[in-house]
């Protein structure tokens, strides 16, 4: 007799329950995200990587500065250069969609645990787990599940994204001044008033900070997904690592670590400005 | 004015507390139980039911046009009984009648519409949202409820310009100066035209320039606009600089509600004594408190006639008082209501007011 516990002989038979027993509801996830996907992917790649630079470059430097348009120019164009523009743009679209969802998942579960200290206890480990366990483990069900491609490499960046945004966006929502609700109160607002004309703007900066985690996690797991299959920057890393070639491993890792400074650098700039708002 | 505001009816109460009660803790209904059914008092109630009393057993009324001081050291109960008036706070037994509607029974949305319309508040911290304007800030209570732009900010400059402001309407709250946030906050109560205003110590927080000038302002903007105030203070000469009834609290319980006069002349308690024992007398007690009857000042003063005397009002203070005495003669100053002689202030009684120590046969009111 062992007493070697082993919660694989546990979970996998539940993946395969899920997998017979749910599956429209698992393809009908997986045509979604594909159709959206498909859909961001195809509008960055319509124009020409030469309209499309400079096109980006201008409209950032009008929102945020010439120094960021500036810099979108060069990271955008170093991807170019390196011959990674298709991949990069596939990258930025699974980036975006992860965040995306990611947001809408983690901002009210955020809020309902702000306001709920018992979920917030309840969901406390469960992010602990999500974060900590090496994001290679989730691709493992997640396969499972919908099979290799770019939809289990969206849901593990959602596993990997969720917890930072959760956890600020509880912070933010608990660090609101409780004089300014009172006051929401004591002027008669709707709960619904006070939730978007006063939490709300007061938690921006916080909730800036999250996204800015969330994107840049959402990044890493990104390309490490290019080994189930997503595409993308990720999958020219796992081809120059299963080839042995140095030179793409290591341009596409120049390409991730300018897409990564992109979005970084514009998502503390957008919160500056929130900031200053 | 003190005979007038006596005869009041009904109708004339915006505010009625009537034992009110709020205890803090997880076992609040039985506390309640045992304080009505075995008349516990607030150190037995913590160590029985582990539950604070807040506010116990408070009764009050606010009159039109009055505006009513309550005034408190912190931890007096006074913030917790000044949200139980607009329902922040649910109390744990009593009732609170607004404009005659007990706020305990209201639903949600007209809970709502009572705070929107009728009963407004000031916080001590302001409470402006940073990320607004001044104008924004002050139509924000028009705002959630729905008024259209235009007529919000019109509605909102009308308010600012009432505590001068009208510059600064298009600047942010960070700006300003502690003074200016809180006329802002001031504004922006007055803003939804409410009968009621509740002051949670709205002037705490500034330095005393700057202080005693929004506390005028404010009684007579309040006063000129008709409206009623609660206002919270744990100053005394703010409470009675303003406040045209106090109320004085300690550990949750009202001590004594009267003028200033009345609890500076009576004080019920020793605690109220010490407290009112600092206080500059000099315009607050007045020639009505101090005078002697004509009766005996004409017995003690044979052969002068009260005609010859200087005369004053009732209502003139012991400040006016000693003007008066030491211009004339020094044989007393007639108190004249109307035509009629209701008194004379000796030197005499005159001292024993600026002292403290009540002259016989005084009456006051």
């Amino acid at each position: 007799m062992t007493f070697d516990l082993s919660p694989g002989a546990w979970l996998a038979p539940a993946v395969d329950w899920l997998n017979t027993n749910l599956h429209g509801l698992f393809a009908g996830i997986a045509a979604v995200i594909e159709a959206v996907l498909g859909g961001l992917q195809t509008a960055l790649l319509y124009p020409p990587a030469l309209v499309m630079i400079p096109l980006v470059a201008v409209v950032v430097a009008l929102l945020l500065g010439w120094r960021l348009g500036l810099l979108a120019l060069i990271a955008l164009g170093f991807c170019f250069v390196m011959d990674l523009w298709e991949q990069s743009m596939e990258t930025v679209a699974l980036v975006s969609v992860s965040v995306a969802i990611s947001v809408a998942i983690a901002v009210p579960l955020g809020i309902l645990a702000a306001r709920r200290p018992r979920l917030e206890a309840a969901l406390r480990p469960v992010l602990d787990i999500m974060q900590t366990v090496p994001p290679w483990v989730y691709l493992i069900p997640a396969v499972m599940i919908f099979s290799l491609g770019r939809v289990p490499a969206i849901i593990a960046t959602i596993v990997y994204g969720v917890p930072p945004m959760l956890r600020l966006t509880t912070l933010a929502f608990r660090e609101i001044r409780r004089d300014l609700i009172e006051l929401g109160q004591a002027i008669g607002a709707t709960p619904r008033a006070i939730l978007l004309k006063i939490e709300l703007p007061s938690a921006i900066p916080t909730l800036m900070v999250g996204l800015n985690q969330c994107i840049l996690l959402s990044l890493a797991m990104v390309v490490l997904a290019g080994l189930v299959g997503a595409g993308g920057l990720g999958a020219e890393v796992t081809r120059g690592l299963t080839r042995m070639e140095m030179g793409l491993g290591l341009r596409a890792g120049l390409a991730i670590v300018a897409v990564a400074i992109l979005l970084d650098r514009l998502s503390r700039a957008a919160l500056e400005r929130g900031r200053k708002g | 004015m003190d005979m007038a505001t006596q005869v009041t009816d009904a109708d004339d109460v915006l505010v009625d507390c009537r034992s009110v009660w709020k205890v803090f803790g997880d076992k609040v209904p039985a506390a309640m139980r045992a304080i009505n059914e075995r008349g516990l008092g607030k150190s037995e109630v913590l160590k029985e039911f582990g539950c604070v009393v807040g506010v116990s057993d408070a009764t009050l009324q606010v009159r039109r046009g009055e505006i009513f001081c309550v005034m408190g050291l912190s931890g007096s109960g006074k913030s917790t009984l000044i949200r139980m008036l607009n329902n922040l706070i649910a109390p744990s037994g009593g009732q609170v009648f607004v404009k005659g509607r007990d706020v305990a029974k209201l639903g949600p949305a007209e809970l709502r519409e009572l705070r929107a319309r009728h009963i407004a508040m000031v916080f001590q911290s302001v409470a402006l949202l940073p990320h607004r304007t001044v104008l924004e800030n002050a139509a924000f209570g028009l705002e959630v409820r729905g008024v259209a732009r235009d007529e919000r900010e019109r509605t909102a400059e009308a308010a600012l310009a009432k505590v001068g402001l009208s510059d600064w309407t298009r600047r942010y709250p960070s700006e300003l100066s502690g003074g200016m946030q809180q006329r802002v906050g001031l504004a922006r109560a007055l803003a939804s035209d409410p009968e009621i205003i509740l002051m949670d110590e709205p002037f705490s927080a500034l330095d005393p320039l700057i202080r005693r000038q929004l506390q005028d302002e404010f009684r007579e903007l309040t006063k000129s606009l008709g409206k009623s105030a609660v206002f919270i203070t744990h100053d005394l000469d703010e409470a009675i600089r303003i406040g045209d009834r106090i109320a004085i609290m300690k550990d949750g319980v009202i001590i004594q509600i009267g003028t200033a006069e009345e609890i500076i002349l009576n004080p019920a308690d020793a605690y109220v004594a010490e407290f009112v024992a600092g206080i500059s007398r000099l315009h607050l007690i007045k020639a009505h408190s101090v005078m002697v009857p004509v009766a005996d000042w004409a017995a003690e003063r044979p052969g002068v006639d009260p005609a010859a005397l200087p005369d004053t009002s009732p209502e003139a203070d012991i400040d006016a008082l000693i003007d008066l005495t030491l211009e004339s003669a020094g044989a007393g100053i007639a108190v004249r209501d109307g035509e009629t002689l209701v008194g004379v202030v000796t030197p005499r009684s005159l001292l024993h007011g600026v002292q403290g120590s009540r002259t016989s046969g005084a009456a006051h009111g």
